[in-house]
């Protein structure tokens, strides 16, 4: 009797864990399944789910009908770009307002996080206007960087108030610089730290879709960008635009199927320290 | 007497030598600093310059003191926009609150599998907004959406999604409440990993039912831990223009026009950048206004 108890009870468990997950399962395998339809069975009334039977053809008109691979190109320089000089300027950033706790300074850096993004924008583009640099990717680069320095900043205080200070105290005396001290002792030490800002800073920069809204011209849209514009200017075709979709967030999905230990860190390191 | 100034001189020595000590990681921190007043502060003070001005991009610009504030405070449709983001933002917040605390009490549990179906749970998180905005819209299609076959396959009413004024708001909420509980439940579920052992076994060996266990340990231990999960959602809430944007435009008509999507309007439509960074400073002192509320409650929380 209690052996059927309990089994009654995983069994209601296992279905209270699957209607958790469905919905995210179900508009990823609609996505997927839209994408490799043809048009009739894309608008069939009542739907059609399976492929039947599959096609490339929505793939192919993606790259046919559109300069698919230029926008590829530019988010890629965009989220590469971002993200390094992120790591470039926020890891020694993030390693001196641990060392000094600085703790005011990280304040102002969550101001960053807690502000909309499009509210920098009007200032930011009369600046790129002023300057003449819209229609180059340099206005794009740079605005991101207001969304992958305070990831990075944040991530790494937490990383470098977690380190042990002996072996760097010990370095510095034997006569070592306190730039030495942290070029080869501290950041090989975190560098599971700078695998989680990395990852973090480069899959909000891909997703990011306002700033390059505002600031791309015809040649220097990225692909959150791209893929709307084909909602609002082509005609309603089902299939094409679900290809496109998937394929601009297929790389985010794999990197989290991939580091998904990495980025819960992150966040809940960044959260629960956040604010 | 002596003693105490003694003491006293040391403390200040070691305070200054830590000050010291401290200095020397400046210039760590300076290109950061330079970037941030570059990306961050410089927006800030030209947008509150700005916005005393009559400026239409292309056009003249006039300085008008005071006037785009005192016009946004009649504005009715600035009023109307504030409206429905607390509406948008009332929802977006509680719902994923709820649904991300049964996550993570769910997630918290051993089963088989449970790193996948972890795994799956946070994927909506990480995916491209406008992408995933883009397949809703074409699930929300009143005669050949996905969803409509659905509600009508469990005996409901079809519904006009997006595409009624009535429901605009609840269904951009849905897609909000898809996109984010799992960082709710992530949040929470660092605070489960974290609680202690000792208190549940006392609490069996007195005979507690698992709902008293849940209501007089968790719940109070776990506190801390939703308050903090509370201020990122309401912000993240307060944020969100991505998915209205691309769905509704802030249509039909104006009923889910929140106040992001009215700035950008202001802003990149009619280029109207005076009056729309007058938006943008009045948004900020809300936003501002609202998060030391929520971290006051936590401060509070964290006392009792």
């Amino acid at each position: 009797m209690r052996k059927l108890r309990r089994l009654a009870e995983n069994i209601g468990f296992g279905f209270a864990v699957l209607v958790l997950i469905a919905p995210a399962i179900l508009v990823f395998l609609w996505m997927l399944s839209l994408s490799l339809k043809n048009e009739l069975d894309n608008t069939a009334w009542p739907p059609v789910f399976i492929p039947d039977p599959p096609t490339l053809d929505n793939y192919r008109d993606v790259f046919a009908r559109n300069d698919f691979l230029l926008y590829a190109r530019n988010s890629v320089i965009v989220s590469f770009g971002a993200t390094f000089l992120a790591l470039v300027i926020g890891v020694p950033a993030g390693y001196g307002i641990a060392k000094m706790r600085a703790m005011r300074a990280a304040a102002l850096i969550l101001i960053a996080r807690i502000t909309p993004g499009l509210s920098y924008l009007i200032p930011l583009f009369l600046l790129f206007q002023w300057l003449e640099m819209t229609g180059t990717l340099w206005p794009i680069v740079i605005t991101h960087l207001v969304i992958t320095v305070p990831i990075v900043v944040w991530v790494m205080i937490s990383f470098f108030e977690g380190l042990p200070t002996e072996l760097e105290e010990a370095a510095l005396v034997d006569g070592a610089t306190i730039w030495q001290a942290f070029r080869h002792v501290a950041m090989p030490l975190a560098r599971p730290g700078i695998t989680v800002a990395t990852i973090l800073a480069f899959i909000f920069s891909w997703n990011n879709f306002v700033f390059a809204m505002v600031l791309a011209g015809r040649e220097t849209r990225t692909l959150p960008v791209a893929v709307n514009n084909m909602l609002t200017f082509e005609q309603i075709s089902w299939g094409p635009l679900s290809a496109a979709a998937l394929l601009v967030t297929l790389p985010v999905l794999l990197l989290t199927l991939l580091a998904q230990k990495q980025i819960v860190a992150g966040l809940t390191a960044g959260g629960v320290k956040g604010v | 007497m002596s003693q105490a100034t003694a003491a006293s001189v040391a403390v200040q020595a070691t305070a200054k030598r830590r000050r010291n000590y401290a200095r020397r990681y400046v210039w760590f921190v300076v290109p950061a600093a330079v970037v941030i007043i570059a990306v961050i502060l410089f927006p800030w003070i030209f947008t509150i310059y700005v916005s005393a001005f009559d400026w239409r991009l292309g056009g003249e610009r006039r300085w008008v003191g005071f006037a785009n504030y005192k016009q946004l405070f009649t504005d009715a449709r600035f009023g109307w926009a504030v409206l429905r983001t607390i509406l948008y933002t009332a929802l977006a917040v509680v719902l994923p609150m709820l649904l991300g605390l049964i996550a993570a009490l769910s997630f918290n549990r051993k089963f088989p599998l449970r790193g996948l179906a972890r795994t799956i749970f946070i994927l909506p998180m990480m995916a491209t907004p406008v992408a995933v905005a883009l397949v809703w819209t074409m699930m929300f299609h009143p005669q050949l959406g996905v969803l409509n076959w659905l509600l009508v396959q469990f005996g409901l009413p079809p519904s006009l999604w997006v595409y009624s004024a009535d429901t605009v708001i609840p269904t951009l909420v849905l897609v909000e409440v898809w996109h984010w509980t799992p960082l709710v439940m992530l949040l929470i579920l660092g605070g489960l990993a974290s609680l202690p052992v000792d208190p549940y076994e006392a609490a069996k060996i007195d005979g507690a039912s698992p709902w008293q266990a849940f209501r007089y340990i968790t719940l109070p231990l776990l506190a801390p831990f939703i308050v903090v999960a509370l201020i990122i959602r309401t912000i993240d809430a307060l944020k969100a223009f991505d998915t209205i944007y691309v769905i509704t435009q802030g249509g039909p008509g104006q009923a889910s026009e929140t106040i992001n999507i009215f700035l950008y309007l202001q802003a990149f439509a009619f280029y109207n950048v005076g009056y729309a960074s007058a938006v943008v400073v009045v948004f900020f002192i809300l936003i501002m206004g609202l998060a030391a509320l929520l971290l006051w409650t936590r401060e509070r929380v964290r006392i009792t």
